[in-house]
């Protein structure tokens, strides 16, 4: 028995034509089309495509709506082991169809899915959702994506680990996997080095990751007059936790209310955070989220007002992403509250 | 500076009467190790006693919790002897000549000290990822003295004389054997260097040690590198045992003193010295945790690598986390210098790989190795003997409450594995 495939190609791969032909509708074929071949070669037997659908790139982009629900509903009806779309080289509209078509076959069936396209391909911006075969940029590329992508379909197919994208030829996906190179590590430095020296192309085993650098806002003039609101990430919450932030790790922040509270007590408040030791942030948590002086300074008229609510995280490895989003989220909040300025305090 | 290595290669380890080697064996006898290890005051008042055990690759043997790992050599020709200033008196080595007993080490085991203490299994899939599988191994099982947990660095500090003493102890036994093979390498002065390869880029190897401190320090000549400032060796100075480590790090990234006298960017830095490079020197330099000596290090290394009129500089790593900053800030003012790097790290990306592998991160560090994702896990089957104990299984980094399961198998993060993502680049693991 071999595996079911569906194969997703745009007109011209179809043999309908090109630009001017790109208009035409999904349609749904019999056995594979075009392209197909070459996958059906690489597989030996092991898998074949049952079903092709063929779509106009411009009537994809045109009716993406329309298009992803028919050609859903046909994926839905055929089951098949795997859905492939491409390979699109570097053909823009038709790259972005394949990823978009993948991710949503992917995410809505939960079918496995797999495309290819040159890395420069718009499409490709979808690389950390769906695996892609990084393929060259025109279709003279075929002979070397097809062979790539039946070799890690039929691999996925079988459910068998898949190994790390320099050694499966997909590209880059936020996802770091091990594997054995030939040489050590050292002598893998001492090449590099010697490459970057010559001036000579490199390649690096780990792109470094751009940091989210904010230019910090101008400074408040009159800061009597001013909004302050408390913020942090050393995990100052209410006693007993009520929202379960994590101690480490944390998937959300809490908002809570300091109307009223003219000091934080062992009693009161508490640290979740389980990075560092707790005993004198429990002791007092204005030493971790200074409530006490911020009412100091607001009865002294050295700022306007300490906003009731402030926002509490655990910043314990946490990810980036997450705490992003955290704040993207607050920030408007204290906007629409009319913060001038916000104390950030971590540990 | 020129040293001449002779490799006596050692494929078998006996327990014998009589101390030699002889046709690839090595035959020893505990009793006699033991002595030599006593006579160490620090060994005397904290180590009760020392069993020991042999392990050879293939074996069903697991070998934990593991403190160090060391070679055993012996200076033969030329002034100091191995491990200056340790063991040894502080004469500067790096000369002359000295035998290794190749194929084979000395395993300190036992007794937690840190949290931070790894395995090494002879078989199975945990074998792939740490060098020691293919070794002989000696093992010293050191068994602490009753109280000896309110007294932890004086208790890390004798089982570290313990191994590095065995192993001058066992090197010995290698002054008057005819070597298998023979290897020289040489540096030139700096004039001389320059004269010698006028057309080759000047390259120096940037070895940051760990020195975090409580339980994370390594010495050199004796010194602790905490309380050092950045300075030049010569590389041959390393395989006389001038760096041993005094670690209890996260197993998967510490330098044990074999990786140390081994170090593999020393190796390849001389395989391609006079032919792509001119390999000038190493410039030590430590990972201390307050920000003022983090600033005054790594100012240190940049300032030397322009001294010296590099273009080129090795950085490896040692440890995760905070080390990071180190090695960014090394690698960041070294580049703006306008002499460029490569770095060798390894990686913390979660166990699902999704993370971002380090805690710091600059552009200039565009030239990146890396030994692997620390995080992955593992699991390791149940092995027909233990050489030291599984108690620790579950508390060492990278275990986790559980990780001994009842049927006698491991489920760890490859963190507990000693050597597996090794940051001098000793191994083949890497991740994409």
């Amino acid at each position: 028995m071999s595996f079911k495939v569906v194969h997703y190609i745009n007109q011209f791969f179809a043999g309908i034509g090109g630009e001017e032909m790109a208009h035409v509708p999904a349609e749904l074929r019999d056995g594979l089309v075009g392209p197909g071949m070459a996958l059906k070669t690489a597989w030996k037997g092991e898998a074949e495509i049952v079903k092709t659908i063929v779509c106009g790139d411009s009537y994809f982009a045109e009716h993406e709506a329309d298009a992803k629900a028919q050609i859903l509903a046909w994926v839905k009806e055929i089951q098949p082991d795997m859905f492939i779309a491409g390979p699109a080289f570097n053909a823009g509209r038709y790259g972005y169809a394949c990823a978009t078509i993948a991710c949503a076959v992917q995410d809505e069936l939960g079918i496995p899915v797999l495309t290819g396209m040159y890395e420069e391909n718009p499409g490709a911006d979808m690389k950390n959702k769906i695996l892609i075969v990084a393929t060259a940029n025109s279709a003279a590329g075929m002979r070397k994506a097809a062979p790539a992508m039946a070799k890690l379909s039929l691999k996925i197919m079988k459910g068998e680990p898949v190994g790390a994208s320099c050694e499966e030829g997909y590209m880059p996906n936020g996802i770091r996997r091990n594997f054995f190179e030939k040489e050590p590590g050292a002598k893998r430095a001492v090449d590099m080095l010697v490459k970057k020296l010559a001036g000579r192309p490199f390649v690096t085993e780990y792109p470094m990751p751009v940091f989210d650098r904010v230019p910090p806002n101008k400074a408040i003039k009159d800061l009597s007059k001013a909004t302050i609101a408390l913020c942090t990430s050393g995990g100052i919450v209410p006693k007993g936790n009520p929202d379960h932030i994590e101690s480490s790790s944390a998937s959300h922040y809490g908002e809570y209310s300091i109307a009223g509270v003219d000091d934080l007590t062992a009693d009161t408040f508490e640290t979740a955070h389980g990075g560092y030791d707790p005993v004198y942030a429990n002791e007092d948590p204005d030493r971790v989220l200074p409530v006490d002086i911020m009412r100091e300074f607001e009865r002294e008229g050295k700022i306007g007002k300490l906003h009731d609510l402030y926002y509490a995280t655990v910043g314990n490895g946490t990810s980036v992403a997450n705490a992003k989003s955290f704040a993207e989220e607050y920030a408007q909040k204290l906007l629409q509250a009319g913060v001038h300025a916000v104390i950030m305090t971590s540990t | 500076m020129k040293l001449e290595l002779g490799f006596i290669q050692i494929n078998d380890i006996q327990f014998s009467k009589e101390c030699k080697v002889e046709n690839g064996t090595l035959y020893v006898d505990p009793d006699v190790v033991k002595a030599f290890m006593y006579e160490d005051d620090d060994v005397k008042a904290w180590v009760k006693d020392f069993s020991f055990d042999v392990a050879k690759p293939g074996e069903s043997v697991r070998i934990t919790p593991v403190k160090d790992v060391i070679e055993p050599r012996v200076k033969v020709e030329g002034p100091g002897g191995i491990f200056p200033g340790v063991i040894s008196k502080v004469d500067t080595v790096g000369s002359g000549k000295t035998h290794v007993l190749r194929g084979m080490a000395v395993v300190t085991a036992g007794k937690i000290v840190g949290f931070q203490e790894g395995i090494i299994d002879m078989t199975g899939p945990g074998a792939d990822y740490t060098p020691f599988s293919k070794l002989n191994n000696f093992v010293v099982v050191a068994e602490p003295v009753e109280g000896y947990q309110d007294h932890k660095h004086e208790y890390e500090k004798a089982v570290r004389l313990a191994g590095l003493r065995a192993a001058v102890c066992i090197g010995e036994l290698g002054r008057n054997v005819t070597p298998d093979e023979t290897q020289t390498f040489e540096t030139p002065g700096i004039k001389e260097g320059i004269e010698k390869y006028p057309n080759l880029p000047r390259v120096a190897y940037v070895h940051m040690l760990q020195s975090q401190g409580l339980l994370h320090d390594t010495y050199v000549y004796g010194v602790d590198a905490k309380r050092s400032l950045t300075t030049i060796l010569n590389p041959t100075e390393t395989m006389d045992g001038a760096i041993i480590s005094g670690n209890c790090v996260s197993a998967c990234d510490k330098n044990t003193t074999y990786h140390h006298e081994n170090n593999p960017v020393v190796k390849y830095l001389f395989e391609a010295h006079g032919k792509k490079l001119n390999y000038v020197c190493n410039i030590i330099t430590n990972e201390n945790v307050y920000l003022a000596d983090k600033q005054r290090s790594s100012d240190w290394t940049a300032k030397l690598c322009r001294l010296l009129d590099l273009d080129g500089a090795l950085v490896s790593q040692e440890g995760f986390g905070n080390p990071d900053t180190d090695l960014i800030m090394n690698c960041k003012k070294i580049e703006q210098q306008g002499v460029k790097t490569v770095i060798i790290t390894d990686e913390y990306a979660g166990q699902d790989g999704k993370s971002q592998s380090l805690a710091d991160a600059d552009p200039l560090a565009d030239a990146v190795v890396t030994g692997g994702n620390a995080n992955q896990v593992i699991i390791l089957p149940k092995l027909d003997k233990v050489i030291g104990t599984l108690d620790y299984v579950d508390v060492i980094a990278g275990g986790h409450a559980g990780s001994l399961r009842p049927d006698g198998t491991i489920e760890a993060e490859i963190q507990v594995i000693t050597g597996a993502t090794n940051e001098m680049g000793f191994n083949r693991l890497s991740a994409r």
